[in-house]
């Protein structure tokens, strides 16, 4: 196991590589989920104060 | 006839429905695919001869680079799309691409920087590998600010989409530029004619995560689609229809 974390020496390179890409993915969902609900939010606003607004 | 088709694709109600109803389709194998690219790439792939375990940056650095040229291509055409038809949808699917891409880049630049400093002794060069996909960054950032600088949402498509056409010629740049110049970055081994010069224990964990990352794109540009055609919907009934709890 330890051998596995060490990656041939090259651990202080690999693994930042990796956390890195895995933060940008998980990012990636948390904005699209929270654009997604927002703009949910924003047209049931619209259509909720009559939405004839131009 | 033969148009009503694409003009029922193209309506927004429909377009909300089916990127929902789709999505999963592309989240779950997305899902999949990952965890057995990273297993097979982490674990069962074995060290390079020359590289040792370092090479293993592979598995997240390819197809973040990929994933930085497929979004920048496909937001051009969409814009372009958009642009010539003005079709509302195409400057949406545009829209939802730039923060995908430019994260992406980012990842793609940041590996890379860690991937080049144990083997290249250095963590960053003006190469022209390098130097183009940071261009890359700046022309996503670039056509998100010039987006946010509009409040009219249709002059903000049709000015970003302009920038969008223009900034695609990079992009057959930072793909043979590691051919046309003399770069620090290794030519292309999976992206080339020929086969590829990977042994299968290395190639499939690749493959995988690069078709993974694709899926993944498709299933986060639906989400960001179905927001972006919401808030371009001014009166449609149809929100009330397809927002009813």
């Amino acid at each position: 196991m330890s051998a596995f974390l060490d990656m041939g020496g090259y651990a202080a390179y690999v693994w930042p590589s990796y956390a890195v890409t895995l933060t940008v993915m998980i990012l990636n969902i948390v904005w699209a989920r929270r654009l997604l609900q927002r703009s949910r939010k924003e047209a049931m606003h619209r259509l909720a104060i009559g939405g004839t607004a131009k | 006839m033969a148009w009503t088709w694409f003009h029922r694709l193209a309506s927004p109600p429909h377009i909300y429905r089916v990127a929902g109803r789709l999505m999963p389709w592309l989240a779950w194998p997305a899902a999949v695919l990952i965890v057995a690219g990273l297993i097979g790439g982490l674990v069962l792939a074995p060290p390079d001869y020359q590289q040792g375990d370092g090479y293993r940056i592979i598995y997240v650095h390819a197809p973040s680079a990929w994933m930085s040229l497929l979004v920048y291509t496909t937001m051009a055409v969409a814009a372009a799309i958009g642009l010539i038809w003005r079709m509302k949808v195409a400057h949406a699917v545009a829209a939802s691409c730039a923060p995908i891409g430019a994260s992406f880049t980012f990842a793609a630049l940041v590996t890379g920087s860690l991937w080049g400093a144990p083997m290249w002794g250095t963590y960053w060069q003006w190469d022209p590998r390098l130097t183009s996909e940071l261009i890359l960054l700046l022309l996503y950032l670039g056509y998100m600010g010039l987006r946010s600088a509009f409040d009219d949402l249709q002059r903000a498509d049709r000015a970003s989409a302009v920038l969008a056409i223009v900034g695609v010629v990079n992009v057959p740049i930072i793909h043979y530029s590691v051919i046309w110049w003399n770069s620090l970055h290794q030519a292309p081994s999976v992206m080339r004619l020929g086969k590829p010069t990977m042994p299968p224990s290395m190639l499939f964990p690749l493959l995988m995560m690069l078709v993974g990352f694709t899926l993944f794109f498709g299933a986060l540009l639906l989400v960001r689609l179905r927001g972006e055609v919401l808030s371009r919907e001014r009166t449609a009934s149809w929100i009330r229809e397809a927002l009813r709890p």
